[in-house]
């Protein structure tokens, strides 16, 4: 019994110690109160950037459907004109949102459903032809989303030829149909950050690899490396085909936009990592400084400044393509591998050291550190 | 002789019906849990490719209905090792089982697996039925209390052995004097218990990374030596129980606590059959104290732990940094050691063309294993002859490939990892890559 009183007196010290040390009553607060305060990060992804960046595109989608209902309405040259600016910024900002695949858009795929490309035109034609489509399929994200909105404003350059093809009933109805579909996806992520999952994400606020810090990390580097490096540049430059294929840029039919996304890209995702808010205001807790609060006790080199700088190379190196990628890539396709070889060289920084010094799990199973 | 009295001498049998009581026990455990967060399909069936041991390219994964029969064979002999229930077929089927799954795929390799398989094995030539068991219970064998020394110091000389080699792989410069990987793995770590703020704190790096060392070191020691059992199993339970609650090591810890408490002493483990016996009664009433072990087991036994206490050792013969290398790394007791990430970009080249392009590995590979391929060469070979078979399929041909490929130890600056220049398809065996990994570079 006496073995027992010491081992329980042993615990109950193990167990209230941390209690009655807590940062608030420590006499030793300054040496104690350096540790990286996970939650905040949380809390500023959630509330600065991710939330205000979606409520953002939901309002470019709104935007983007009220034009579209006008311009069925007008059929007119203004009205188009209105429908493609508002196309525009749906894009623009939907470079905002892209990486965060979590939560309720990781499970209605938003990204597959909003964004995919090339697009299959055959099956645009044959949903517009026959009017029998359920753009809830997952067979039909490639002729849906804001790339088949490029296809149907875009694919032909003369207004009047345009605006001839919508008198047809039902190719303003499939228009409708993708914009409505497009719109509901958006205000649905938007709707569950707002009703309940900001406060799900933020408490989730561990290191295990379902933990929020580790799976947005994970899916900001899926994006960056498939999405941004692959989808916008590697993938039409040729770097994963025997030929170049130029028709598998984003944005193909509006031909003039294709390098902007991708340096909006690559702003997102520098915006992300050093902690801007959405609106650009403030700078909160980021993985920027969380790299630098391990890495500068362990003495190991900066990392971060290493990232950014490798960041603007690969952004010096995308300015200063043609803005029309495809004409980029078939006029000099080496000045677009570059820029692949600098979004790369990035990738391996971010993959290679920031993972590890963050010590990001990347999948949810056993590992015993080997 | 001495070893004549030793083999010949007896201990009781209550300490090795409890291990195989508890082993069984924790198995079946295991195999819930991995079946419960539905790794059987993550693990076996959402990839397209596996990875295979150099020698065991013919286990391969079985279709769906016979690998979850596979799993539920393995869980179902787990439960009748834990009863002693005709035990030797029981224990046999366990081993076979869980080592077949264990080989399926090798980017799922993890040291308390192999440990697994080991005990496992040693336990088919150890009689952990002749007491308080089914079998006993049930006529089969007879009842004895008695069981050989050897056949429980078996047990105690792996656990040993698993111990003391964790702690001398231990003694390196990263770990002691850069307190590297511990500086990366525990900022962020127990945040919830309040300990968090001390996570980050350096000193606690070097504490822990000393800590763990002379830990691994001396507790199979202080665990042999009877003064000082009891307190040893109080640091085995605290360790491995911090351990649990800082890193995700599923079992492991369990699994240790279990495999120590070997070395009490019969009257321990009597006590503790006793309580079970009410819930679970398996004594019966005539007990003899003969013991009619085979002789030619204990070679068996000899040999495993003799195989055990070389094969780590393998490594000297290798001319590169272990842990950088990593060609004699696992199967050696080298248990949360060290952090390596990497990358691996393959370009597929057409000899006669010229033209080449690269792979998009998420096409392959799921994230773990992308994770275990860039950071060892064995894999990166392997992943080069999938892609080769793949790509030939295609309709291409006369090709080489190559990997562009990075990695980081422990913190350091990211470097090339395998010689860019080498088409990986002129590479006969995967343990000739190993001559063609970039040596280390220390910052």
């Amino acid at each position: 019994m006496k073995r027992l009183g010491q081992i329980l007196f042993f615990l109950g010290v193990l167990v209230i110690c941390p209690l009655a040390c807590g940062p608030d009553t420590d006499p030793f607060d300054d040496l104690m109160s350096d540790g990286f305060d996970r939650k905040e990060m949380l809390v500023h992804w959630a509330d600065n950037v991710i939330i205000p960046a979606f409520a953002s595109y939901a309002h470019a989608t709104d935007a983007l459907k009220t034009s579209a209902v006008n311009f069925g309405l007008a059929l007119d040259e203004d009205s188009l004109l209105k429908l493609k600016e508002h196309w525009l910024d749906a894009v623009k900002k939907w470079q905002g949102v892209s990486m965060f695949d979590i939560g309720m858009a990781e499970q209605i795929s938003l990204r597959d459903f909003s964004n995919i490309y090339p697009v299959d035109v055959e099956m645009i034609e044959n949903h517009i032809s026959t009017g029998q489509y359920n753009l809830e399929l997952p067979s039909t994200r490639v002729a849906q989303g804001l790339q088949a909105l490029d296809y149907l404003l875009y694919a032909n350059q003369d207004i009047e030829r345009v605006l001839a093809d919508f008198d047809d009933q039902r190719r303003r109805q499939y228009l409708q149909a993708v914009v409505e579909r497009l719109d509901s996806l958006a205000q649905q992520v938007l709707d569950h950050w707002q009703s309940g999952y900001r406060e799900a994400f933020i408490s989730t606020d561990g290191s295990s690899a379902t933990s929020s810090v580790d799976k947005l990390t994970n899916d900001f580097l899926f994006y960056f490396e498939k999405f941004l490096r692959a989808g916008k540049v590697g993938i039409p430059a040729g770097v994963f085909s025997n030929t170049v294929l130029p028709d598998r840029v984003e944005g193909y039919y509006s031909q003039r936009y294709s390098r902007s996304f991708t340096e909006l890209g690559l702003n997102a995702t520098v915006d992300f990592f050093i902690g801007k808010s959405y609106d650009g205001d403030v700078n909160g807790p980021s993985l920027e400084d969380y790299i630098n609060h391990v890495t500068a006790q362990n003495g190991t080199r900066d990392l971060t400044l290493v990232i950014l700088e490798q960041w603007d190379k690969a952004r010096q190196a995308i300015e200063s393509l043609d803005p029309n990628l495809t004409r980029q890539i078939e006029n000099n396709n080496v000045q677009m591998l570059k820029a692949y070889d600098e979004l790369q060289k990035a990738v391996v920084l971010l993959k290679v050291e920031m993972l590890q010094a963050l010590n990001i799990q990347v999948d949810f199973v056993d590992a015993d550190g080997d | 002789m001495i070893a004549e009295r030793y083999w010949n001498k007896t201990v009781e049998a209550a300490p090795l019906a409890v291990f195989r009581f508890l082993f069984g026990l924790l198995m079946l455990l295991s195999i819930i849990r991995f079946a419960s967060y539905g790794w059987i399909d993550k693990l076996y069936f959402d990839p397209i490719f596996h990875f295979h041991y150099y020698g065991f390219e013919w286990v391969t994964v079985p279709p769906t209905w016979l690998c979850y029969g596979l799993f539920a064979l393995c869980g179902i002999s787990a439960i009748a090792v834990a009863l002693g229930w005709h035990y030797h077929q029981s224990i046999v089927i366990f081993f076979l089982s869980f080592s077949y799954i264990e080989l399926m795929d090798k980017s799922t390799y993890l040291n308390h697996y192999y440990f697994i398989s080991v005990v496992s094995f040693l336990l088919i030539f150890l009689p952990a039925n002749r007491y308080w068991s089914y079998d006993v219970k049930q006529g089969r064998i007879l009842a004895s209390n008695r069981v050989r020394a050897w056949q429980v110091d078996a047990i105690k000389v792996l656990v040993t052995i698993v111990y003391f080699y964790a702690g001398l792989a231990k003694i390196n410069e990263d770990w002691l004097c850069r307190a590297m990987p511990m500086s990366i793995w525990m900022p962020g770590k127990l945040s919830i218990t309040g300990l968090g703020d001390l996570m980050h704190q350096r000193w606690v790096h070097y504490f822990f990374s000393w800590c763990g060392m002379l830990y691994d070191i001396t507790i199979a020691w202080l665990l042999w030596y009877r003064p000082t059992r009891k307190f040893a199993f109080f640091l085995v339970i605290i360790f491995h129980l911090l351990t649990a609650l800082m890193f995700p090591i599923g079992m492991f810890p369990y699994i240790m606590i279990l495999a120590a408490s070997i070395f009490f002493s019969a009257s321990h483990h009597e006590r503790f059959l006793g309580f079970v016996n009410k819930w679970l009664p398996m004594h019966v009433n005539t007990v003899t104290d003969a013991v009619l072990a085979p002789i030619w087991t204990k070679w068996i036994v000899l040999i495993v732990l003799l195989l055990q206490l070389v094969f780590p050792w393998r490594y000297l013969w290798s001319h590169g940094d272990l842990h950088w290398e990593e060609s004699a790394y696992r199967f050696g007791w080298r248990v949360m050691l060290h952090e390596k990430t990497g990358d691996a970009q393959f370009r597929i080249l057409n000899k006669s063309t010229g033209q080449f392009f690269y792979v998009q590995n998420n096409d392959f590979l799921t994230p773990l294993q992308r994770k275990e391929m860039s950071t060892q060469a064995d894999f990166i070979w392997e992943y080069a002859r999938m892609l080769e078979r793949h790509f030939v399929g295609q309709g291409h041909s006369d090709l080489a490939i190559y990997v562009d490929s990075h990695a980081s130890l422990n913190g350091r600056a990211v470097q090339t990892f395998v010689d860019g220049t080498i088409d990986l398809l002129s590479i006969e065996k995967p343990c000739e890559l190993y001559r063609y990994i970039q040596p280390l570079e220390d910052d």
